[in-house]
């Protein structure tokens, strides 16, 4: 009878490691603008393959430094398509596995004035500060620079503008209304119904593609190649639009 | 300047001028409120000790988040800028100043007060009998006295305000010439993979440290050799 228990119990135990050796986990480096969707899709990734996938959020500049520094993460999802390039360029991806996963939507927000038409309210200039977000380090920083450029205020807003390490503290300075308006992605507004919002019109910057790829690191990691399919798949895509990406 | 690029040269010049600023402003709240603590009886006196040292164990960021709060327009600082018509003192040289003086605090108050505690009750009482005001006694007997330690918060203050980063980060706006410092541009030039100019910048600061460091250890040797 004994016996009996510790043989089950040895099975369990069994059982449970070879569970364990198939319910992998993978760490994904997401670019800050992507926290919300990524967040769900990894939550739905668990219920529906097992795997776990551990998100670690940030600027994408920063990311690739810490890549090209043995960061351990297995999975990148970046902000733009230069940073993968890049990783596979240098060796630090695999080759191939680079695919557009969104493509980014800028939006012009404000708490204090009325941005409805957000070409009139930039020419029109009656604000002391205009959040961006970093336009060297990040991709959203830069489609704002290129937004106003094509509008022709740039030079004249150029005083006025302060930057953000990432889209999330260019968000932050809109939000506690620090700065009167700012470009921010349209996914950070999911959920948000305060302010006035312009969405800018796509052909006045050059899109937004966020890049996914697959490190080096992951190369041999089931769950990494598991996360990065299922980001592809129907469901994944679901919530990508329904946060206001483009989908490629 | 010495051929450096612009973007290299600004952020040096305009550190230096935040940590003098910073360092003239802390001395002179850091200096009454250091006699207050180490000479008051005041049962809260610890209380308010502990709050000066807050910034000391607190990680900067949240010092960032609520000096960004305080600052903005729904905050005192907001109140102090429409004095010139301004919404926020965020991304301001003034909002910095303001960061530094608080960040930096606890570094320049308790080497001041360790000072004023060694000088004791001995010597202003020799000095109110050779009828010297509590004011004369301070300014020409316990001031000059605590002037190693004055010296010490000093350096401390203005390294410390060198080396301030997330505060400033998170308030400043990585505006050039306003609020772009040496910290922060070293960040801004690893994230942009710029990494000759972030060499440049990051040694000048260890050299920098490094100078601050051995300076300290040799003033303080001297003063304590003077005073044995």
């Amino acid at each position: 009878m004994k016996l009996i228990v510790l043989e089950t119990a040895l099975a369990a135990f069994l059982t449970s490691l070879v569970a364990q050796a198939q319910a992998d986990v993978t760490h994904v480096a997401v670019a800050a603008n992507f926290t919300e969707p990524a967040k769900e899709i990894a939550a739905l990734f668990k219920q529906k393959t097992g795997h776990e996938a551990v998100l670690i959020f940030g600027a994408s500049g920063a990311f690739y430094t810490q890549i090209t520094h043995s960061a351990p993460f297995e999975v990148f999802l970046s902000a733009d398509a230069e940073r993968p390039k890049m990783a596979v360029d240098n060796g630090f991806a695999a080759p191939d596995s680079v695919f557009t996963y969104a493509i980014g939507k800028l939006v012009l927000w404000s708490r204090v004035v009325d941005v409805t038409n957000g070409e009139a309210a930039l020419k029109a200039g009656n604000f002391q500060k205009l959040s961006i977000a970093n336009p060297v380090a990040a991709p959203y920083g830069t489609a704002a620079v290129e937004t106003m450029k094509a509008l022709g205020v740039y030079d004249a807003l150029k005083p006025k503008i302060v930057q953000g390490n990432s889209i999330a503290q260019a968000f932050q300075f809109v939000d506690t209304r620090n700065a009167e308006l700012g470009f921010i992605a349209l996914s950070q507004l999911h959920g948000v119904t305060a302010g006035t919002r312009w969405e800018v019109p796509a052909n006045l910057f050059s899109p937004i593609r966020q890049d996914a790829v697959l490190l080096k690191t992951g190369a041999n990691s089931e769950a990494s190649k598991a996360f990065l399919a299922f980001l592809q798949g129907p469901e994944a895509k679901a919530i990508i639009e329904q946060f206001g990406y483009a989908l490629p | 300047m010495l051929g450096m690029p612009d973007d290299i040269w600004v952020p040096i010049k305009l550190t230096i001028e935040l940590a003098t600023i910073s360092t003239l402003a802390l001395l002179v709240v850091a200096t009454p409120l250091a006699w207050w603590l180490a000479r008051s009886k005041a049962w809260f006196k610890e209380a308010a000790a502990a709050i000066v040292s807050l910034p000391m164990v607190l990680p900067p960021t949240v010092l960032g988040f609520y000096l960004l709060i305080a600052l903005g327009p729904d905050g005192p600082g907001g109140v102090i800028a429409s004095l010139w018509g301004a919404r926020t003192l965020a991304f301001t040289f003034t909002g910095l100043v303001i960061g530094s003086i608080i960040s930096s605090m606890p570094f320049v108050v308790q080497p001041i007060r360790n000072a004023f505690a060694a000088v004791g009750d001995r010597p202003l009482e020799v000095a109110s009998t050779l009828r010297a005001s509590p004011r004369r006694a301070f300014w020409t007997v316990a001031l000059p006295l605590a002037s190693p330690g004055l010296l010490t918060g000093a350096v401390l203050g203005f390294a410390h305000t060198v080396g301030e980063f997330g505060v400033i980060l998170m308030i400043g706006g990585n505006i050039p010439g306003r609020t772009r410092v040496m910290s922060t541009a070293i960040f801004d030039f690893v994230e942009t993979m710029r990494w000759r100019e972030a060499n440049l910048l990051a040694g000048g600061m260890v050299a920098f440290a490094f100078v601050v460091i051995l300076a300290m250890t040799l003033l303080e040797k001297r003063f304590t050799r003077a005073g044995a």
